[in-house]
């Protein structure tokens, strides 16, 4: 859905479910998510259809994903880091996470 | 910075790092006012300046030198001396200007004695068939993603709705190299008629010459096509969209379908502070009653940028810069300040065009008010039906709303459906907007984590009270 204007610049490597993505630093997770052609962020916890980033500056919340651990997090806010854990979020938000 | 090496109170805390949080913050630190500014985002800059000083984006023509004009704005604010920290999520803002604010999954409650709050403006909710689809997203998410990113869509790209952002858009895309399959415009021709009246006005602001040039370079390069009817279709995404046009139905394949129907003040933060608002019949919004001086029914916070009504990033500038005056005046009366005069007429001259823009990209009825399976709110997948449906059976706002549906329950907190479920309530009721009012909003405003909450700094008397 979107390259990269520039492709220069220090790098950073994460992974979003388990598969590595290089991403630029600076780069929001959704915005190196969608670089790599991530089509998919979460399913819905009504009717699990999928939802990928709508408005790209926090008030949609359709970018939620989980990081290290931390399940519901808002990828458009959030900046890579190096050795990042993404995991798409499937449906309802499980206990414990 | 972490959340431990914040004081815990400040003279001023400005919310919001966009322009007039930007401008507020660098006169009231240069007056002597200890300010601290808030913002959620990795950088300044707010939405209209994103990714200034960061951006990858380095070919200026690009993005415009109304972009660029950004950087001096962050650069004085930085050098004001205000405290400035990015990744910080306010949470909650009581009346008493309490401010709950998380950095790095810190929580903190500060203390200040004035507050300005800058959270802007986000964009109108653009509910058509399949604005849920993965390809489907706003006009400002991709400006976003190639400010900040450097991000330019790829494959068949379709513009839809009204508004000059969006043909500010489609032209840095266009710059950027992107192509553009269509943009389907759907300013209601009526709308010609009303805006009229307003011409003589716009024709002496900033918006005229700047938009007649934009206008004539996106209609060289894109096929402009009027449509009152658009639907998304696609599986898991958008594979193609479907518009009705004056002379019948049309389709296209497309990969990304980008909506835009202006923006509107972003009101959550403002109105769980319990902040006044009413409605604007012509910005077709709700936004908070403030005074000369952008301070609001609630003692010591003012709201200030678009969050206090749309009128772009200029007039946010000046508006914080207002804000800011009336906290220096309070708070560090002897120390010397620019003009105040100088500030009202940028101002006034700024939003001296607004009234012709408001009437010509007043969107149609049809996209505010869906029917039928369109989704209302997109968290809780309830649908305009079963919003009608609810209100007929004798549901009067939208807090009972959300008892009998859940809509504006989900994660954005009514961001994305509060002005569609009012405009269907007081349509269904043949009511109004102001009559039927909006969600009441609680704090925390954002999402946040019982561990974030835990880490809250204790008193010996709180840890008492729960001690035995
Ligand atoms: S994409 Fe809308 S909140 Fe992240």
């Amino acid at each position: 859905m979107f390259k990269r204007l520039d492709d220069t610049g220090a790098t950073v490597s994460l992974k979003v479910d388990g598969k590595p993505i290089r991403a630029r630093a600076g780069d929001t997770v959704a915005g190196a998510m969608l670089a790599a052609g991530v089509e998919h962020f979460r399913t819905t916890p009504v009717t699990e259809s999928p939802r990928a980033p709508y408005c790209l500056m926090g008030v949609c919340f359709d970018c939620l994903v989980a990081i290290d651990g931390v399940g519901s997090r808002q990828a458009c806010l959030i900046e890579v880091r190096e050795g990042m854990a993404v995991e798409t979020q499937l449906g309802k938000r499980e206990a414990g996470r | 910075m972490n959340a431990s090496d914040l004081a815990s109170s400040y003279e001023l805390v400005v919310i919001g790092g966009g322009p007039a949080g930007l401008a507020a913050a660098a006169l009231a630190a240069k007056a002597g006012v200890q300010t601290v500014l808030f913002d959620e985002n990795p950088g300044v800059g707010g939405q209209i300046y994103r990714g200034i000083g960061t951006t990858p984006v380095r070919n200026r023509a690009i993005l415009g030198e109304d972009y660029w004009a950004g950087a001096a704005l962050a650069s004085e604010a930085r050098a004001s001396g205000a405290t400035i920290v990015n990744g910080a999520t306010v949470w909650s803002l009581d009346p008493n200007r309490l401010v709950g604010v998380s950095i790095s999954g810190q929580a903190r409650m500060i203390q200040a004695q004035r507050v300005i709050v800058a959270t802007g403006s986000m964009e109108r909710p653009f509910p058509i068939p399949g604005w849920t689809l993965p390809g489907v997203m706003t006009a400002g998410a991709a400006q976003t993603a190639l400010k900040a990113q450097g991000l330019v869509p790829t494959g068949r790209t379709i513009i839809a709705g009204c508004g000059p952002l969006l043909w500010l858009l489609a032209a840095q895309l266009l710059r950027a190299g992107a192509g553009i399959e269509a943009i389907l415009d759907t300013t209601p021709r009526i709308n010609w008629l009303k805006a009229a009246m307003h011409l003589p006005d716009f024709a002496l602001s900033p918006y005229w010459s700047k938009g007649l040039a934009l206008l004539r370079e996106v209609k060289a390069k894109v096929p402009v096509i009027a449509a009152h009817r658009i639907v998304a279709h696609g599986k898991d995404k958008l594979a193609e969209v479907v518009f009705a046009t004056g002379t019948g139905e049309r389709r296209m394949t497309a990969d990304l379908l980008l909506l835009h129907h202006g923006v509107v003040p972003n009101v959550n933060l403002a109105m769980a502070a319990g902040v006044a608002h009413r409605w604007n019949g012509r910005q077709l919004c709700f936004e908070p009653a403030v005074d000369a001086d952008f301070g609001t029914s609630v003692h010591g916070i003012a709201v200030a940028g678009d969050g206090a009504g749309i009128a772009g990033g200029t007039a946010a500038a000046e508006r914080g810069r207002i804000a800011a005056l009336a906290v220096i005046q309070t708070l560090k009366p002897g120390a010397t300040v620019p003009n105040m005069q100088m500030m009202r007429q940028t101002l006034a001259r700024e939003e001296m065009g607004r009234a012709f823009l408001d009437a010509l990209y007043q969107p149609a009825p049809s996209f505010r008010r869906p029917v039928g399976d369109t989704i209302a709110c997109r968290c809780e997948e309830v649908t305009a039906k079963q919003v009608r449906d609810t209100a007929d059976l004798g549901c009067e706002g939208p807090n009972q709303m959300k008892a009998f549906l859940r809509c504006g329950m989900g994660p954005c907190q009514g961001r994305l459906c509060g002005l569609t479920i009012t405009e269907l309530i007081a349509e269904q009721r043949r009511s109004t907007p102001q009559e039927v009012g909006y969600y009441r909003l609680r704090p925390p405003v954002k999402p946040i984590t019982l561990a974030e909450l835990a880490s809250l700094p204790k008193t010996e008397a709180e840890r008492k009270a729960v001690e035995r």
